[in-house]
């Protein structure tokens, strides 16, 4: 079969020290398209069944994200919404952070405004990037964000991931040691599929991390075709004043 | 300014009010007869821009004050809300934090112009003075703003800030725990410079503003040939090139305001986080005591002064190169000796000295927000003996200094 490749190239010495803060890893671009609604809707589908157990997004309400989004108040509760309550709510998590503590190490952050943290090309990469690791806990590391507390959660749709550690010489010389991911156990999407869903998924993030962001630029629009008119209008008014001037 | 009292005023509204108030003479004295120079130029936009900032942060501010909680468990939930659930929340919210920002471009703008043309120059020292006393404020209001979204940003910049204190010899640590008011920047914190950021600093900036005014509207405006228009007056007493700052300077100024207004409007409704200068991206985590980010720094408008409190290898030696920075402004106009205050009628020594200090003044600016490296720091040691020269030189450069002359009335502009 042909092994379909996640390449990421890494420079392994610094790459394991600095990657935490992501520095030296080069990110893929998430090339999200924040005016595709299905995109959105496909998005919120993963965000909800996939992310929506262990991290909350406690800023975020069901209501705005189904108007938003154009999805019907009655499908927002029938399908994204598992916990029950009112489409007003916002979108917290049933986990105890306690539990969470004990399971994981540490507490899932709210992913509300994490797009806006890390960048839409850090969460496109990370979400990508898991590789098995038997010396983890949960069996798997990440090239992105190593010995994260997460565990692949999107393995089911992703496939199992192996790191193949190559060395490469550089145009000046220089030989450092690349990781590349290769997929070793296919799961239910292809890579391309995958790839898309991880799009549609950061998508939504970025979303959510400021919701009034398309509103925001719809009326920049018009406020500065105003402002222009207006500066127009006070620039002759000016040279009409000022024409006694000498 | 004292030429109203022979004005016989009106009777109605107007007079019943200006025989117990002085309205119509203080429309008279400060802008309808208040006369300024013909010959303003560009940089003359930038005293009317940052009072309009100074209006908006502060209309914007209060309606921030409305839905903000002032609680170390509330606040960066608070800010979101804002962002999500208030009606037009997001909008005053970027106004504020973009606001911030153009505040400082604006003002570095009008001292870079105070710079170039002398107008710290007698007899305007008071009014440099109550400037640079603004300025001071302005950093402290705008230090005491950035904690208040509670992010990971606001948090550790403040821990770093106040920390600076305790390197004071003696009661350094002490300073510093009063200023926080606990151990670590915590909800105390939190709180009081929520008071300083509402409340006190607004007040005193305000009323430096109107003593700013007040001081420049008694000896009037300098200009780009910096000569004196109340020398040469025509019979009635008006300066012959000076012309009423209402309507001419009012309908110029707001050509100003319109572009200016587009400029931060591009930014408001386009990029209100400037690519991570204006709002950024480590400030979107959540405050935590426990987690210290890698890369701490102070935002654009304090790099400058950050950098050279970094290139100093002792820390208390820093803080004080640091407060040197500044303080040495607030010296500018017994430093610079020269009878001439344009840069226009300068030597060419004075000009290269002014470029050098604007250059250092950016390099700095762009090292402050760079993570410490050995050659970068080097650059930071350069920058830093480069900005403390130029106000050497300025003490030495008039000593030969060859000028141009200086025309009697202004040139046309």
């Amino acid at each position: 079969m042909k092994k379909m490749l996640l390449v990421l190239l890494v420079t392994m010495a610094p790459a394991w020290a600095l990657a935490a803060g992501g520095y030296a890893i080069q990110l893929d671009e998430a090339n999200i398209d924040p005016t595709n609604k299905q995109s959105l809707q496909r998005g919120a589908r993963l965000f909800v069944n996939y992310c929506l157990s262990c991290h909350s997004a406690a800023l975020m309400r069901y209501e705005r994200m189904g108007k938003d989004l154009g999805i019907d108040e009655k499908l927002v509760s029938q399908n994204l919404m598992f916990t029950g309550g009112k489409v007003g709510e916002l979108m917290t998590v049933a986990t105890a952070p306690a539990d969470a503590k004990e399971w994981f190490g540490t507490i899932p952050p709210d992913l509300t405004v994490i797009a806006r943290s890390r960048g839409v090309d850090w969460l496109y990469t990370y979400l990508r990037s898991f590789y098995l690791d038997d010396s983890r806990i949960t069996g798997v590391n990440n090239l992105v964000f190593p010995d994260v507390g997460m565990p692949d959660v999107l393995w089911e749709l992703q496939g199992w991931q192996k790191p193949v550690i190559t060395t490469v010489r550089d145009h000046d010389g220089t030989e450092r040691k690349v990781v590349e991911l290769e997929l070793e156990e296919p799961g239910l999407l292809t890579p391309q599929e995958f790839d898309r869903a991880v799009r549609d998924l950061v998508n939504f993030l970025d979303y959510m991390g400021e919701p009034a962001k398309y509103e925001r630029r719809h009326l920049g629009v018009k406020v500065i075709l105003f402002l222009l008119v207006f500066l127009v209008l006070a620039y002759f008014t000016k040279r009409e004043f000022w024409r006694d001037v000498h | 300014m004292a030429g109203n009292t022979t004005e016989k005023w009106q009777g109605g509204l107007l007079g019943w009010i200006d025989a117990r108030f002085p309205l119509s003479s203080m429309w008279y004295d400060h802008l309808a007869r208040y006369y300024a120079p013909k010959n303003f130029n560009f940089w003359y936009y930038f005293g009317s821009l940052a009072l309009l900032v100074l209006v908006m942060q502060i209309i914007t501010g209060i309606w921030l004050t409305m839905n903000y909680k002032p609680d170390a468990t509330l606040a960066f939930n608070s800010v979101e809300y804002i962002m999500r659930d208030v009606n037009w929340g997001w909008l005053i919210r970027y106004m504020h934090s973009t606001g911030a920002s153009m505040f400082f471009i604006v003002v570095y703008l009008h001292m870079f112009r105070g710079l170039i043309y002398g107008s710290f120059k007698k007899p305007r020292e008071l009014i440099w003075i109550f400037g640079m006393i603004i300025y001071v404020c302005l950093m402290a209001e705008a230090f005491m703003g950035y904690l208040l979204p509670w992010g990971q940003m606001s948090y550790w910049g403040a821990q770093v800030i106040i920390s600076l204190f305790g390197a004071i010899p003696g009661i350094g640590d002490s300073l510093a725990l009063w200023i926080r008011g606990d151990y670590v920047v915590a909800d105390a914190t939190l709180n009081r410079f929520f008071a300083f950021h509402v409340i006190a600093i607004p007040i005193v900036l305000l009323a430096l503003v109107v003593l700013h005014i007040l001081a420049l509207h008694e000896v009037g405006s300098n200009n780009p040939d910096g000569v004196e228009i109340k020398k040469n007056k025509d019979a009635k007493g008006i300066p012959l090139d000076g012309i009423p700052f209402h309507p001419y300077y009012t309908v110029k100024d707001i050509v100003g305001v319109a572009v200016f207004l587009i400029v931060f409007s591009a930014i408001v409704f386009f990029m209100p986080e400037m690519g991570g200068w204006f709002l950024e991206r480590d400030n979107f985590f959540p405050a935590d005591p426990l987690k210290t980010p890698e890369h701490i720094v102070p935002l654009w408008y304090f790099t400058p002064f950050y950098a050279i409190l970094r290139a100093v290898p002792d820390k208390f030696l820093g803080v004080v190169a640091m407060g040197a920075a500044i303080f040495a402004l607030f010296l500018l106009p017994w430093l610079d000796r020269s009878p001439v205050k344009s840069i226009r009628y300068r030597g060419s020594v004075y000009k290269v000295a002014v470029a050098v200090f604007v250059v250092s003044f950016v390099a700095l600016g762009y090292l402050g927000t760079q993570p410490p490296s050995p050659v970068l720091t080097n650059f930071a040691r350069l920058f830093s003996v480069l900005y403390f020269a130029f106000f050497a030189a300025l003490l030495v450069i008039p000593m030969f200094e060859k000028t141009k002359p200086v025309p009697d009335r202004v040139t046309s502009s």
